[in-house]
């Protein structure tokens, strides 16, 4: 096939996948926390409120879409766009199975760390061009945040790198086909579910739009389809941190102890379900936490998460080269 | 990727960048400003990826676009007590012409005298992260820990300097 075909088709896919996974969540989100909570979340349109979301996603598409009279034009229009494009790129080195995946980078970890880095820059856009004292504070903390915790992000996710060698995403699963990385670096798995928390903005941690003292935060001044794009990349960037946390500590799309041609037939799905058992266990998080104090966020990133990452940095860095002296 | 660099995309790039760099000089909103600094920031690394330097593309988004731009726009809105100061007049003054001539005749120089001639034959190959990694860890291993170093002292420094000491 034409390869400039192959490269649209590819994209269109992940931008399929990224709809329905927002879809999906939405749906997800109000049932997981309506039974954390002790009642039945949506309930009366389709089975169990399967089509609500539907319904939610039709208003969302037919809703007015007022532009407040001070907002910053050009800005406040960008703003969408640029936070809803890396958070679709960000599925391009995301292996779905050993072939499946949008590009097969040499640099795929640092490609998807580099390209979520961008997220923050659209929610401060968003934020600033609102022309809203809520929405600039919002943004404010949400960025402030996620710079804060990108370093103790990136060095959680280390041990693993060191640990096989390269920063291709499969060459990580490969590396995990007879252990799992979560049982050797527990404590690294530890350290990347919270600083990914952080990243997401998700309760204990989501400051940035606390409903009770921000109104919505930076999303407060839009509406429609505009609002439609925040959240969506929001639920997509969940999918896609959980999905980071199976590549690097659950084994990606491999299963154990089953012959790997059998496991070649369905490893996207074994890799989609545990994406969302890891999202289910966010959500539960979201569910059942408090939220923290900004001041408390960043003690907890500065001053606990980032030595307790190169401690353990430094324990792993001896334990490989230990393990080598003594294979050679 | 061929050694050959494909030369409309690197002409769109390079013409963005450029373009981006002087909208940052001229635009009068000096949030607008931060923001085409960005724009500028990210057409490199797009640069530097059709440049096949894979790595320096993605640590480039990741320092410089992520968080060295983030952090000017965060202390650019920060600082501004209303949002109607964010739009300055253009500094036409002779100290501030004579500042920028300073700057930009000690750039060309530094880029003139301590960049190395262009190779004349390139690589077949780009060379990956691991030769990256191992050039770096072992040939340039003083310059990168002196250059830590450096960046550890600026920030303790700026530490000191916001008040985490109780002057008396």
């Amino acid at each position: 096939m034409n390869p400039i075909l192959v490269a649209c088709l590819r994209v269109l896919a992940g931008l399929g996948l990224m709809l329905l996974n927002g879809v999906v969540l939405i749906y997800m989100l109000r049932k997981v926390l309506g039974h954390l909570h002790v009642r039945l979340g949506p309930m009366n349109v389709g089975w169990h409120g399967t089509v609500q979301t539907v319904a939610d996603v039709l208003k969302l598409l037919t809703k007015e879409d007022p532009t407040p009279r001070a907002v910053d034009k050009a800005l406040y229009f960008l703003a969408p766009a640029v936070v809803f494009i890396p958070s679709l790129a960000a599925y391009a080195a995301l292996p779905f199975s050993k072939t499946w995946a949008m590009a097969d980078l040499a640099t795929g970890l640092l490609f998807t760390f580099g390209i979520m880095s961008l997220v923050p820059l659209g929610i401060l856009m968003a934020g600033w061009s609102s022309a809203n004292k809520w929405s600039l504070l919002g943004g404010m903390r949400a960025v402030g945040q996620q710079i804060a915790y990108e370093v103790p992000l990136l060095l959680s996710a280390l041990p693993v790198v060191l640990m096989v060698g390269s920063l291709n995403l499969n060459d990580i699963v490969a590396a995990q086909d007879k252990l799992w990385f979560f049982i050797p670096q527990f404590p690294a798995l530890l350290l990347f579910v919270v600083a990914s928390l952080v990243e997401l903005n998700q309760t204990p941690f989501d400051m940035s739009e606390a409903e009770s003292e921000l109104v919505a935060g930076f999303s407060s001044e839009y509406a429609s389809m505009k609002f439609g794009l925040l959240f969506l990349s929001e639920f997509s960037n969940l999918f896609i941190m959980a999905g980071l946390t199976v590549t690097l500590f659950f084994g990606g799309w491999s299963l154990p102890f089953i012959p790997a041609q059998i496991q070649a037939g369905f490893a996207p799905i074994v890799f989609v379900a545990k994406t969302y058992l890891v999202i289910f266990f966010f959500m539960w998080i979201r569910g059942t936490f408090p939220r923290v104090r900004v001041d408390q966020l960043q003690q907890l990133g500065w001053k606990v998460l980032l030595p307790a990452n190169l401690a353990w940095l430094l324990v792993t860095g001896v334990a490989v080269k230990l393990v080598e002296a003594v294979a050679r | 990727m061929s050694p050959t660099v494909a030369l409309i995309p690197f002409a769109i790039l390079g013409l963005l960048t450029l373009g981006c760099a002087a909208m940052m000089l001229f635009s009068r909103n000096v949030v607008h400003a931060a923001f085409w600094m960005l724009a500028s920031m990210v057409s490199t690394a797009g640069l530097y990826l059709l440049l096949s330097a894979e790595f320096l593309a993605l640590v480039q988004l990741l320092v410089y676009a992520g968080a060295v731009a983030v952090l000017v726009l965060f202390v650019v809105m920060l600082t501004l007590r209303r949002r109607a100061d964010a739009v300055r007049p253009i500094d036409f003054s002779l100290p501030a012409l004579a500042l920028a001539v300073s700057f930009a005749a000690l750039a060309c120089f530094m880029v003139l005298s301590l960049v190395p001639a262009y190779p004349d034959s390139l690589p077949s190959v780009a060379p990956g992260v691991t030769e990256l990694g191992l050039e770096l860890f072992s040939t340039w291993v003083l310059p990168f820990e002196l250059a830590s170093l450096i960046l550890l002292v600026a920030l303790v420094g700026a530490v000191w300097w916001s008040g985490g000491v109780k002057r008396s």
